[in-house]
């Protein structure tokens, strides 16, 4: 028998190997992705003419920046090649990459991920003239990365049940007993996490675990994300939700003026009104930095701009360019006056929100 | 009438078989695999010894051991559930004239490759507190269903995407299965149903535990039907630990506790398998089809029920999105290179699989003993870890060893296998235990060279384990995230990227259609592979 199962493996081993070969053959053909060699970085002078390929990792969806990126690659002429995927599970591919990545651009869903790139090192400083742009408290104070579009926290209703006087004005009445069991929230979510942190860094720990505790006693419905909750809002599941507000927009423009759920902002520097931001970063082991900074630059561009304002009902953060018809203008939002960059501490967010059995 | 009396020859050639030990031949190729496999295993190990001693207290509290008792409770409940959906259809399609037998096999399949994010959505819609059939009852002046989300909704959406890993798996069985053994039964004067249960039924045990294995766990590791039922498993724990702390050593450690329940799992899987009977008989023609006469009836009430469950509430919610999306000026799309990057991934991908899965089959049912024992563990630990360890695993070996193939098809492809390779060893194990080794000897005895033997007594036995090989990586491929995320080439899409980009937006218009193409392409490519399957006249 031993001979037969030699051969049979051997059999086996060519088949694998062929199978292998031509599948390593068939890479290179349709994407024109061709391995990219040792790193040069600095190699390319500031101001040199632009051109050659970038990566871009992409935690924003395609939905949301595909035809974006297309478009500067046809103003430009720079070949963007793009990864989609999950903001934090790109993150954690990043620094298990390290100098090695493929990647020059890391867009980032939100700021706290960007934070964890570029305290792992990964991130190259970005140029004051892309940085000043928007103004401070979009983009991190080191210069690593730099807000492109901001989302607002708000509180989306049931516009089937509710009015506008019944709305809350601020987090604190939503532990009223009449909201028992009738929130929404996605304790898993950056945007919520973020939340929590802007309102550790306003009241203090005791001050956010007494809210968070007050909160839980009043029973709200834990969701898997944001428009999970705003769908649940919809279907008379519970009455109200917390949520980024271009969920609603998004299946207002979906479904028609019919569908049940608008935003409500919170009064002036409410802890629930904070902004966040989507942004973007250089990596270090960039091989072509001036590519990849024009990208960046571009994205801060007008054209791209006005893009998120109406594609994506994201708040434009460069100055001067209109928001989403459909929410009040970004200046009006009178935010708290938070650092992003103080933001970061989601370790101890996390902390308070297992501590207090918010998250398992 | 006892299995023991008609096993005993077939037993005592297998006995002087193993007794060999399995050749260098088959070890070596088995071996290779199997390092290939234990690459996620290593990288957990090697990511967790980097854990600060801190965190060591959020692994170790109580809490811990709830979700991990929850995690086992839905194990079983899949199992249960599987079993009970995925036997029946496995018998109705393979043994008895049920008509349109082959579309049953079909359209029972497909729910496999729906994503089960999107089985779970659908779900909340269909029958959610607010959904359309409650809305329904309620209309008409019943009580709402009630609530789906929690355990039920988790065991009933996680049962639907996996049944078919036991329908093919004993389908497989079945289709081999020697009617001899059946009528020895019926000629002692035995009633049917005690002939499936004493003769019939036993001889399947090793199939359907192979098949509710792969189910549990699936349900071991799946992060987002459970996070939609609201549901708290392990694994959600750990994607959880690495979407939002991006802290990779804590992630590890949890991942490696996930790895220890895999091994008790398919611990108690192989005790079954041992002790199950086994009939290595080659069937010298195929059974007859049972008569159902008037059960024909329930038979295909069971069947319209399951299809119902499985893949109309999914197609419906999908086809809904779609018209919804339509309505409202959405434009229709089309996407044509997505849907060929999920053929290419898919077939691919079932073929490495299947190839090799082949070596490790062959001595895991011939060479029996420990060592063989542990290679099938090792393998069953990576399609249990949640795709995110897998994937990350894969891209610091390749950047450490082979960096020019990093982000290459080459690279996706094996590591789809590497993920998927214990659904192709299930059916294949199944298959060849029924092939005869005294067959293959007579085969040799008779002038046919190793190779000869191989192709023109083995392999034609081994066709059904094959082909439900073949159908289960490739179903499974087609739906795969975390894995294609990370690691496929630049611009490489699938269907299964197009529905998460635009769902997890909110946009479910616009997911609807690569949905609904992804249901059309498993049901496509399921007919073609089992179009050439012999099924009893």
């Amino acid at each position: 028998m031993r001979p037969s199962l030699w051969r049979f493996s051997i059999l086996t081993s060519i088949a694998l190997a062929g199978a292998v070969a031509l599948t390593a053959c068939g890479t290179a053909a349709p994407t024109g992705t061709s391995p990219i060699g040792s790193p040069t970085p600095g190699q390319q002078t500031p101001g040199a003419t632009v051109g050659g390929t970038i990566t871009v990792y992409s935690g924003r969806s395609e939905e949301l920046v595909g035809p974006l990126l297309e478009r500067f690659r046809d103003e430009t002429g720079v070949t963007v090649q793009v990864r989609y995927g999950d903001t934090a599970e790109l993150a954690v591919l990043l620094t298990e990459e390290g100098a090695a990545s493929h990647a020059d651009v890391y867009f980032a869903q939100d700021g706290g991920a960007l934070g964890a790139v570029a305290q792992a090192g990964l991130l190259a400083n970005l140029p004051a003239s892309i940085l000043e742009r928007v103004p401070a408290a979009f983009r991190s104070p080191a210069g690593e990365w730099v807000g492109i579009s901001g989302r607002a926290r708000v509180v989306a209703y049931d516009t089937s049940d509710l009015g506008a006087a019944d709305l809350p004005q601020s987090i604190d009445e939503l532990t009223d007993e009449q909201w028992r069991g009738r929130i929404g929230w996605a304790p898993t979510n950056g945007s919520f996490q973020a939340f929590v942190t802007a309102l550790r860094l306003m009241r203090g720990d005791d001050g956010a675990r007494a809210w968070l505790q007050a909160m839980l006693a009043n029973e709200p419905v834990r969701y898997d994300g944001n428009s999970q909750i705003v769908q649940a809002i919809a279907d008379g599941e519970i009455d109200l939700g917390l949520v980024n507000h271009y969920y609603a927009l998004r299946q207002i423009a979906e479904q028609g003026e019919g569908f049940p759920v608008r935003n409500h902002f919170l009064a002036a520097d409410d802890p629930g009104s904070l902004i966040n931001i989507a942004g973007a970063g250089m990596l270090a082991s960039s091989d072509n930095p001036a590519a990849a900074q024009r990208l960046i630059e571009w994205l801060l561009g007008e054209g791209a701009q006005a893009y998120f304002a109406q594609s994506t009902f994201e708040y434009p953060l460069v100055e001067g360019v209109n928001g989403p018809p459909q929410v009040p203008p970004l200046a009006e939002l009178q935010h708290p006056d938070i650092d992003l960059s103080d933001l970061s501490d989601l370790e101890g967010t996390l902390d308070l929100l297992r501590e207090v059995g918010v998250l398992e | 009438m006892s299995l023991r009396a008609l096993s005993r020859p077939t037993a005592t050639s297998l006995r002087m078989w193993r007794a060999s030990g399995p050749p260098m031949g088959l070890l070596l190729p088995a071996l290779a695999v199997a390092a290939l496999a234990a690459l996620p295993l290593v990288y957990l190990v090697v990511r967790a010894l980097g854990v600060d001693a801190s965190a060591l207290g959020l692994v170790l509290r109580p809490r811990t051991l709830e979700i991990v008792l929850a995690s086992a409770a839905l194990g079983v409940g899949v199992a249960i559930g599987s079993i009970a959906l995925g036997l029946p259809l496995a018998w109705l399609t393979a043994r008895t004239d049920l008509p349109g037998r082959r579309l049953w096999t079909i359209l029972t399949v497909v729910p496999l490759a729906v994503p089960s994010y999107v089985m779970a959505f659908a779900f909340v819609a269909a029958l959610g507190p607010r959904g359309a059939a409650s809305e329904l009852l309620v209309s008409i002046g019943l009580p709402a269903l009630p609530s789906i989300y929690g355990f039920g909704g988790a065991v009933l959406v996680i049962t639907l995407a996996t049944y078919p890993y036991v329908l093919l798996g004993t389908r497989a069985a079945l289709m081999r299965f020697d009617p001899a053994i059946e009528e020895a039964g019926r000629a002692l004067g035995d009633r049917p149903m005690r002939v499936f249960r004493r003769l019939t039924l036993p001889l399947l045990v090793p199939a359907i535990a192979a098949g509710a294995l792969l189910a549990v766990l699936y349900a071991l590791a799946d992060f987002g039907a459970v996070a939609i039922m609201q549901f708290d498993s392990f694994a959600r724990a750990i994607y959880i630990q690495y979407r939002s702390s991006f802290d990779r050593s804590l992630a590890a450690l949890l991942a490696l506790l996930l790895v220890a329940i895999t091994f008790v799992v398919a611990w108690l899987e192989w005790r079954v398998r041992r002790r199950a009977a086994t009939i290595t008989q080659a069937p010298r023609r195929p059974p007859p089809p049972v008569r159902l006469g008037r059960w024909r009836w329930p038979a295909l009430a069971f069947c319209s029920v399951v299809v119902m469950l499985g893949l109309v509430v999914p197609a419906g919610t999908v086809l809904f999105w779609l018209a919804r999306g339509l309505g409202q000026g959405e434009p229709l799309r089309i996407l044509p290179d997505a849907a060929g990057g999920s053929l290419v991934a898919g077939s691919l991908a079932a073929l490495v699989a299947v190839l090799m899965a082949l070596p490790v089959a062959l001595i895991a049912v011939r060479h029996t003993g420990r060592l063989q024992a542990w290679i099938e563990r090792i393998l069953y630990s990576a399609f249990a870890m949640p795709g995110i360890v897998v994937a990350l695993a894969v891209v610091v070996f390749i950047l450490n060893v082979v960096p020019f193939l990093y982000q290459s098809l080459a690279v996706l492809i094996v590591a789809y296998a590497v993920r998927f390779l214990p659904q192709a060893i299930g059916p294949l194990r199944t298959s060849l235990t029924q092939v005869s080794p005294r067959v293959v000897e007579a085969a040799r005895t008779l002038g046919d060279s190793p190779a000869g033997a191989f192709r023109g007594v083995t392999l034609p036995l081994l066709r059904p384990g094959l082909m439900a090989g073949l159908a289960l990586v490739f179903l499974t491929t087609v739906k795969e995230l975390p894995v294609t995320l990370l690691l496929s080439p630049i611009g490489f899409d699938t269907l299964a990227t197009a529905i998460w980009g635009a769902a997890r937006e909110g946009f479910y218009a616009r997911a609807a259609a690569p949905a609904a193409m992804l249901m059309l392409l498993a049901g496509v490519s399921v007919g073609l592979l089992f179009r050439s399957e012999r099924t009893p006249a």
